[in-house]
């Protein structure tokens, strides 16, 4: 048995196994399937300052290896989430962790700040690369002053762990990586979806509501692996890193890569107790391969 | 409790070039399933079927510890469930969704409305109305006769009434054209078909005002409310997740 667990900053995780936002509802939904209490840490689907009814349907469309989206952070708001989720889930024996999204950095910060008065909320994750929302999300995170803006005012209000996860859609994602923890970040969690598209060739239209959506599953893993590696060597702050992962090998190649802990997103629809056996896979790798620690593989490419 | 499990196939029937019915079964007892409630398999195929597809529960039949599924070839997907052979296992997630409402009396006369492979819910449906006592009334449309599914089924079961586009079969025009709505009073609709036969009947249902439960297939991932994909817009609470807040629903609360 390896010694698993990992830390983001103050953040402790009992092993380095993470659900993606959005994909994992607010864990309870997973309960009949998966011991909570056992993943490293449950982010939460994004939250916004105020309730949004999210985009139109139809929101999804299939692809080879994969899937777009366009849900278009649809939440009930911080409100409803600190009255009305927060005390269904904060006994859970895990890092709860929430996705925090908004359209202004003001916004972002007053979310933070609602959120940083949770207790049993150690940490959240900025989301500043949403590309489905017209206003915010992605566009905070596409250039280094937009993420950097929307940091410095968080940071300001929210005095605990702050993760901050990077869009794809970027020339340079190391650029934008250095541009938030220059701010004050304690981690970058990457690849958010990859924007793309699909048509249904017989209507002449695009599968998904609003034209275009974000691309995640196996399909975009190769690219999330080389952007991790590239980020981890650009920033000192640890790096969380997420895009496919479906196998305890897919988490073994990102914290080779050099990510500190993984999420798992789209395969939580393929197989709901899958994070648990990326846990297990990730453990009797190590016990197969002689290493004592998780720690031993991280950034060792 | 809601299940993950691998069931073995038991049966492959094809009904015919467009339809399947797959038995599955398993050394454990199923678990409880409600009628409207449905099951997502996961297809191992290729990289193309990588999403599970939800199926609505045909019927259970606890005796022979059976689900039974009947699936309409439409894609990839379940191009690769009709070439199953018995004993392929398949990893089924179940159960899924509401269900449909029984009736608060066995008396209580209950139509039950499909068109094509929406069909598949009513006939568990029908079956387990029939076990309180009650006498379901189907009315089962489709284009020709040659499209109409497990009649002798639904015969077993409860009074069938029929139309089909052509007129091959049964009253010839659409199901809110059949006769039996003019010469019978209704409490309780439950339908599952097209979405433009739903809404016929629903539009149906609200002019007579009969209580009226639709089953919605809308496009899903996770069956479960976590990837909120499947959403339908309701008059009372916004968007609505299909998989968890259906796949029925009361008519009223949809915005047709």
């Amino acid at each position: 048995m390896a010694t698993l667990n990992v830390n983001i900053g103050n953040l402790k995780l009992k092993n380095p196994v993470m659900t993606a936002s959005g994909t994992f509802g607010y864990g309870v939904e997973f309960a009949d399937f998966v011991p909570l209490e056992e993943i490293g840490g449950i982010i939460v689907k994004g939250t916004t300052l105020h309730h949004r009814e999210g985009n139109d349907y139809p929101r999804m469309a299939e692809t080879a290896s994969g899937m777009l989206n366009c849900v278009g952070l649809q939440n009930k708001g911080v409100d409803y989430f600190c009255n009305n989720i927060y005390p269904t889930i904060k006994d859970i024996d895990t890092n709860m962790i929430v996705n925090v999204s908004g359209s202004s950095p003001e916004d972002y910060g007053e979310c933070a700040a609602r959120i940083n008065e949770l207790d049993n909320i150690p940490a959240i994750e900025l989301n500043i690369s949403c590309p489905n929302v017209k206003h915010g999300g992605m566009a905070f995170g596409t250039s280094c002053e937009g993420a950097a803006s929307v940091v410095r005012e968080v940071r300001r209000k929210y005095d605990k762990t702050l993760i901050v996860k990077l869009s794809p859609n970027v020339t340079d994602i190391t650029e934008i990586a250095r541009a938030v923890e220059a701010e004050g970040a304690d981690s970058v969690s990457l690849i958010n979806t990859l924007m793309g598209m699909a048509i249904d060739i017989e209507k002449r239209q695009s599968l998904l509501s609003i034209g275009t959506g974000g691309l995640s599953g196996p399909a975009v893993k190769p690219v999330a692996v080389r952007m991790v590696h590239q980020v981890s060597k650009a920033v000192k702050i640890p790096v969380v890193g997420l895009g496919g992962i479906c196998t305890a090998e897919d988490a073994i190649e990102f914290l080779m890569a050099g990510a500190t802990a993984i999420e798992i997103g789209t395969a939580n629809f393929l197989d709901p107790a899958v994070t648990i056996k990326v846990r297990d896979g990730i453990n009797a790798w190590l016990d197969s391969h002689g290493c004592s620690s998780v720690k031993e593989i991280i950034g060792v490419i | 409790m809601k299940h993950c499990i691998d069931l073995t196939v038991k049966s492959v029937e094809h009904i015919n070039e467009k339809y399947v019915l797959v038995k599955l079964t398993d050394n454990n007892p199923l678990p409880e399933m409600k009628p409207g409630q449905f099951v997502e398999i996961k297809v191992e195929d290729s990289p193309k079927t990588f999403l599970r597809r939800p199926i609505s529960i045909n019927n259970v039949e606890t005796d022979t510890n059976e689900l039974h599924l009947l699936i309409a070839i439409v894609g990839d997907g379940t191009r690769h469930m009709a070439k199953l052979v018995p004993g392929d296992k398949l990893n089924v997630m179940l159960p899924l969704g509401n269900g449909f409402t029984l009736p608060e009396k066995p008396s209580d006369k209950h139509l039950l409305v499909g068109g094509g492979v929406g069909v598949a819910p009513l006939l568990y449906l029908g079956k387990k109305i029939k076990e309180m006592g009650g006498e379901p009334t189907f009315l089962l449309g489709a284009r020709s006769a040659k499209d109409l599914l497990m009649i002798d089924k639904f015969k077993s079961v409860g009074r069938v009434f029929i139309t089909t586009e052509d007129g091959s079969e049964g009253e010839k025009g659409f199901v809110t054209n059949h006769s039996i709505l003019n010469k019978e009073t209704f409490k309780l609709i439950s339908t599952c078909g097209p979405k433009p036969m739903m809404v016929a009947v629903a539009r149906y249902a609200d002019n007579t005002n009969i209580e009226c439960e639709v089953s919605l297939e809308n496009k899903m991932a996770c069956g479960l409310g976590a990837c909120l994909c499947c959403v339908e817009k309701t008059q009372d609470k916004g968007n609505i997740c299909i998989c968890t807040e259906g796949p029925v629903i009361n008519a009223k609360r949809l915005e047709w």
